[in-house]
């Protein structure tokens, strides 16, 4: 493996839930990004964002790391979840709060549901 | 350096020939997309095989700076 991809490796293995994406938790720079932390945030999941933008190893080697050509990426319990697209589609149908169930992330019930009556 | 709808349809269609593939120009600047593919192929397979096998037939075009897409919204399915 690339000293990137070890680095990835590691952090995805050193955190539960793990956002590559465009700026910061706090200062999304795209709106991809700014949806995924958007809803990660509201529905008061504790999770480490890695910024791309900072890095470039790290913003060409999370997509060969991933086999997935775009950011956000969400990564839980070190398995690649999906990007944007996926996440907001997991989010509506409940799979996500599955997800979490399954692996054990704590999250806010109520706010998951919130969302999907505002979107339903 | 934008794209066509029909360009990015004849791409998917390559690897996907008897996909119902349905292409939506969101932003009318030839850069900002949305695809939608239905096809059989699809069936036992969760979204994120779906979708690398789009990307997959795109060759590259999403590729960050250097690509000529710079956002495609993806639905995969398989036909109900």
């Amino acid at each position: 493996m690339t000293d990137t991809a070890t680095q990835i490796q590691e952090t995805i293995g050193a955190n539960d839930v793990v956002l590559y994406m465009k700026g910061t938790k706090e200062m999304p720079q795209c709106g991809f990004s700014s949806r995924v932390a958007g809803v990660l945030n509201y529905m008061g999941v504790q999770f480490q964002d890695v910024n791309v933008l900072a890095d470039d190893a790290v913003r060409q080697g999370i997509k060969d790391f991933s086999d997935w050509p775009t950011v956000p990426q969400l990564y839980v319990k070190g398995e690649f979840v999906g990007g944007c697209d996926i996440i907001t589609e997991m989010t509506l149908s409940g799979e996500l709060d599955t997800l979490f169930d399954d692996k054990g992330v704590t999250y806010d019930k109520d706010a998951a549901d919130k969302i999907r009556e505002a979107n339903g | 350096m934008a794209m066509q709808a029909n360009e990015i349809e004849d791409l998917i269609r390559a690897s996907f020939p008897s996909a119902k593939i349905t292409i939506t120009d969101l932003a009318g600047d030839g850069n900002h997309f949305a695809a939608e593919v239905i096809d059989e192929s699809f069936r036992g397979q969760n979204r994120v095989q779906q979708q690398r096998a789009v990307y997959a037939a795109l060759k590259g075009k999403m590729d960050g700076p250097a690509g000529d897409l710079h956002a495609l919204a993806l639905t995969t399915k398989a036909p109900d």
